[in-house]
């Protein structure tokens, strides 16, 4: 049971109630886990909990012969680190063999402010989402983080979860049924859709907001799983509507744009991306800098539906 | 520990067999790993004629031991103990790296039965390996774990991970065997990347180390009941051998780390098959 609007600590909790019957599950740690909550399943399960040090790489393949054993291994570190540092590791041990390694970046985007551009991950889903047999899961906040934990339990594959390290406003409905590949309507509306991830869930409903005293209807699709997309439910959301536009806390090169423009090449409407223009972070003394900063706030958000609803 | 005449015979014949396989693979023409296959021959041939709990009828029993080939380019002599075996027809080793056969040119798990990993970007089959051990400890598993790793690929960092990770766990279902043959794809290891005192180095990290003769089938036996024996962690033996080993003209050479042979040298392979086969039956 969600305690908290922390995505993370739902993480690790959701992690330890599972634990309780399923022995398979075990959990790897490069020395992060304060941060990213899977000490929670080491003081819980200390039996199947892993500590291996600073050393993501031998963490990653570790974690492939444990799936090799039948286990579950999850391994844990801020998502810069879990995806970056052990590419190859999660390219060669993990997705070729298409073993059952669920990986989950902590701290991902812009959302470790503090620490600036080494520990901000904005390259993540590119790197994850390129990847064949890989899912990409995305929360945008702590109900679906619990939600996809499970999930990714249950479903067998190499699975990629990117968890923003700051407690972000319920915004999906407890009661609502959840199914990986699963794209939700927050909002309903018929001149743009907007299809987001993550924080960029939140910023998007509030510029639907902004817009509708503009008389600008706009839609707004929850993209939780960024892969597999479910292509048939995206172009569902888009008929009707005059313009596309997507939002996520990732550079616009490689992510949640990248995947949609080239899922919906074949149709005529036009698309603005919303993201981080290829440049790395930096450091800020909270969240919200960052986001003005990098354009990722609901104005901004509403800025690019009245640019792609001027395009002819 | 004592083995037999017989034994050590039976198994000296099956390390022929196992080179004679790998001829089979890479006739002229065909570019393959002769080197690194042939310098780990009677290692492979000792694990799965001998020491390890297989079955090529039930790949996929639990209570198997497993094989990672972390020095995946190696894997030809892996096909070539595995097909002794019965994992797949022999007719496949005409095929190997080819489109439509079962022996991918690196490890494959899915296309391949009897492969345990996919393996073949360097350096990760021992941490690979590791996980696997942890894996079957959980499961108060008997079965063992073996890796393969060559001398040239200690020079990937990650190896060094999982050496230093390894005893922490204490894990004394695993044994990593390094190929120590000297040679690596395009010189010496001493003129590529020297890794000097590498028996000190294991040790110094914990490991329970065994240096042997890697050509020598009672060294090799020894040191594998050895490393099953010692229960405070992981084992490593340190199997000196030679690049090419049996074949003359490629003995030592990095030339024939991944090569094709000329229609002579072919035919001497073969001839050094046959005179290794009238050795042992004398």
């Amino acid at each position: 049971m969600r305690t908290s609007d922390s995505l993370r600590k739902t993480y690790g909790e959701t992690l330890v109630e599972l634990g309780k019957d399923n022995k398979d599950i075990v959990m790897l740690e490069a020395d992060l886990g304060n941060s990213t909550m899977s000490s929670l399943f080491g003081n819980a399960y200390p039996e199947r909990y892993f500590q291996m040090g600073i050393a993501e790489q031998n963490m990653a393949s570790v974690a492939a012969g444990l799936a090799l054993a039948g286990k579950v291994p999850f391994i844990n570190s801020f998502a810069v680190f879990a995806t970056g540092r052990a590419y190859d590791q999660i390219r060669s041990s993990v997705a070729i063999a298409n073993l059952n390694v669920k990986i989950c970046g902590s701290s991902a985007g812009l959302s470790d402010y503090g620490d600036g551009k080494t520990h901000q991950s904005i390259d993540d889903i590119a790197l994850m989402q390129v990847l064949p047999h890989m899912t990409v899961l995305s929360p945008c906040d702590a109900v679906e983080s619990e939600m996809m934990t499970k999930a990714m339990v249950n479903e067998k594959g190499p699975m990629y979860l990117r968890i923003n390290r700051n407690d972000l406003k319920i915004v999906t409905d407890p009661q609502a049924e959840y199914h990986i590949g699963k794209m939700t309507e927050m909002v309903q509306g018929n001149d743009v859709v907007v299809f987001a991830t993550g924080i960029m869930v939140q910023q998007s409903m509030e510029a639907a907001k902004l817009l509708e005293k503009e008389n600008i209807s706009v839609r707004v699709v929850n993209v939780s799983t960024i892969k597999p997309l479910d292509v048939e439910a995206l172009q569902m959301y888009c008929e009707g509507v005059k313009a596309v536009v997507t939002a996520e806390e990732h550079s616009v090169i490689g992510g949640l744009g990248s995947a949609i423009c080239s899922a919906l090449s074949q149709k005529r409407l036009p698309i603005g991306i919303v993201g981080i223009e290829d440049t790395f972070g930096t450091s800020a003394e909270n969240y919200s800098i960052l986001l003005k900063h990098f354009g990722l706030e609901a104005e901004d958000v509403a800025k690019k539906v009245r640019s792609v609803l001027s395009v002819r | 520990m004592n083995y037999s005449q017989q034994t050590i015979n039976e198994l000296k014949r099956k390390a022929i067999q196992v080179r004679s396989n790998i001829l089979e693979m890479i006739p002229p023409g065909k570019v393959g790993h002769l080197g690194g296959s042939s310098s780990i021959a009677d290692v492979m041939a000792a694990l799965y004629f001998h020491t390890m709990k297989v079955n090529g009828s039930d790949p996929k029993n639990p209570l198997r031991d497993r094989l990672i080939m972390s020095k995946g380019h190696a894997v030809l002599v892996q096909y070539a103990c595995l097909v002794e075996l019965g994992y797949f027809p022999r007719e496949e080793l005409s095929k190997v790296k080819t489109f439509n056969g079962m022996l991918q040119g690196h490890p494959d798990m899915d296309r391949t039965p009897g492969i345990e990993a996919v393996t073949g970007s360097l350096g990760q089959g021992l941490s690979v390996s590791l996980g696997l051990a942890l894996g079957l400890r959980l499961d108060h598993s008997s079965s063992r774990v073996y890796t393969i790793l060559g001398d040239g690929e200690l020079a990937e960092g990650q190896v060094w991970e999982a050496v230093m990770a390894a005893p922490d766990f204490k894990v004394n279902n695993l044994t990593a065997i390094v190929d120590w043959n000297g040679v690596q794809a395009t010189s010496t290891t001493k003129e590529i990347f020297p890794i000097e005192n590498l028996e000190e180095k294991w040790k110094a990290f914990g490991w329970n180390v065994l240096v042997i003769d890697g050509h020598d089938m009672v060294q090799i036996l020894d040191a594998l009941d050895r490393a099953k024996t010692y229960t405070e962690g992981p084992s490593v033996i340190l199997a000196h051998t030679v690049k090419g080993k049996c074949f003359p003209f490629a003995e030592g050479k990095a030339k024939y780390h991944n090569a094709s042979m000329t229609e002579e040298e072919y035919q001497t392979a073969w001839s050094c098959i046959e005179k290794m086969k009238r050795e042992v039956e004398a």
